[in-house]
């Protein structure tokens, strides 16, 4: 399995390169998803404040 | 021939019957945009772990670099993304300044962090691929610097955008940024040509190609994942755009009603 991961001399700098990259591409999916329910909370209390006031007129 | 010929005007023939702008309306392209978001989400991961085992495991290295030249497989679509990024974001900022169009200035604020990120990983694997090649992770050459420079173009774009706070005001002023910015990209591209760099000549062009025809294709098929995540995100991101700007409309208030 070791020699699978081997890069010889390089391996610092092709697996420093491809562990930044896939980070870098799962946290802007994780922030999106994060920012896409962040909305959806938000727009849920914005109904909810203003079926609220329709109720009490 | 005759077969293509009339597939393409049939196909021409359905394109030219949809409305189009119809798609211009915020609320008519939320629910299409989600739709499509898995058509390019899945393609993207099947080719980009494709990519990826040919890339680190199946090709055997290279005979000059060893196995360093493994990097250009995320370096180059990611320098490409790069510049395609901000070119498209300044193509929606004009047609949003021309039209005063509400989607297309939010299609270019989606656009900007994926083009950021492909900018900055451009960057990073670039260095990490000049320090075994070249013996050096950075030199101030011309395409490096010019690079460099798009790296803040994209921060400055999101920075100016956050800073004002009415959306059409924001939209604007980003979108002149955007704009001033995408006379960088040729010069990115042309760099090698118009200055002694250290950073070697492009090895792909739409005409030949100076790579072995198994690694240029394993680079096209990262290219082409790249294309089509970057896609697929910018399509999540202006949903959650068009659903935070338009938050007061009536059809936003219904779409969270149903939703519950």
């Amino acid at each position: 399995m070791a020699e699978l991961f081997d890069m010889g001399k390089h391996t610092w700098f092709v697996w420093g390169s491809y562990a930044v990259f896939i980070v870098f591409i799962i946290a802007e999916l994780i922030l999106l998803e994060r920012r896409r329910r962040t909305i959806w909370q938000r727009l849920s209390r914005i109904n909810r404040m203003n079926s609220g006031e329709n109720d009490e007129t | 021939m005759a077969a293509v010929a009339a597939i393409f005007i049939v196909l021409t023939g359905h394109i030219m019957k949809i409305n189009w702008f119809k798609y211009a309306s915020p609320a008519s392209f939320y629910p299409l945009a989600g739709k499509m978001i898995p058509w390019f989400a899945i393609p993207a991961l099947i080719l980009a772990v494709i990519g990826m085992v040919m890339g680190l495991f199946v090709l055997p290295p290279d005979f000059k670099q060893g196995e360093s030249y493994r990097i250009i497989f995320i370096h180059v679509p990611a320098a490409w993304m790069s510049m395609v990024i901000y070119l498209a974001m300044a193509f929606w900022a004009i047609i949003g300044m021309i039209w005063n169009s509400r989607l297309s200035s939010m299609m270019a604020t989606a656009l900007a962090p994926t083009g950021a990120i492909f900018c900055f990983l451009a960057l990073w694997t670039g260095a990490l691929w000049g320090k075994p090649t070249w013996g050096t992770y950075w030199v101030w050459d011309a395409r490096l610097t010019t690079q460099l420079i798009l790296l803040f173009m994209y921060f400055g774009y999101m920075a100016l955008h956050a800073a004002i706070e009415d959306p059409r005001r924001a939209a604007r002023a980003s979108g002149l940024l955007a704009i001033v910015g995408a006379f960088n990209v040729p010069i990115i591209y042309f760099s090698v040509q118009w200055w002694n760099t250290l950073h070697q000549g492009a090895s792909v062009t739409p005409t030949k190609s100076e790579m072995a025809a198994s690694m240029a294709s394993v680079m096209l098929l990262m290219a082409i994942a790249a294309w089509l995540y970057a896609i697929a995100v910018t399509l999540k991101r202006v949903r959650c755009e068009i659903l935070d700007r338009e938050r007061h409309a009536a059809w936003v208030s219904e779409l969270v009603d149903e939703a519950k």
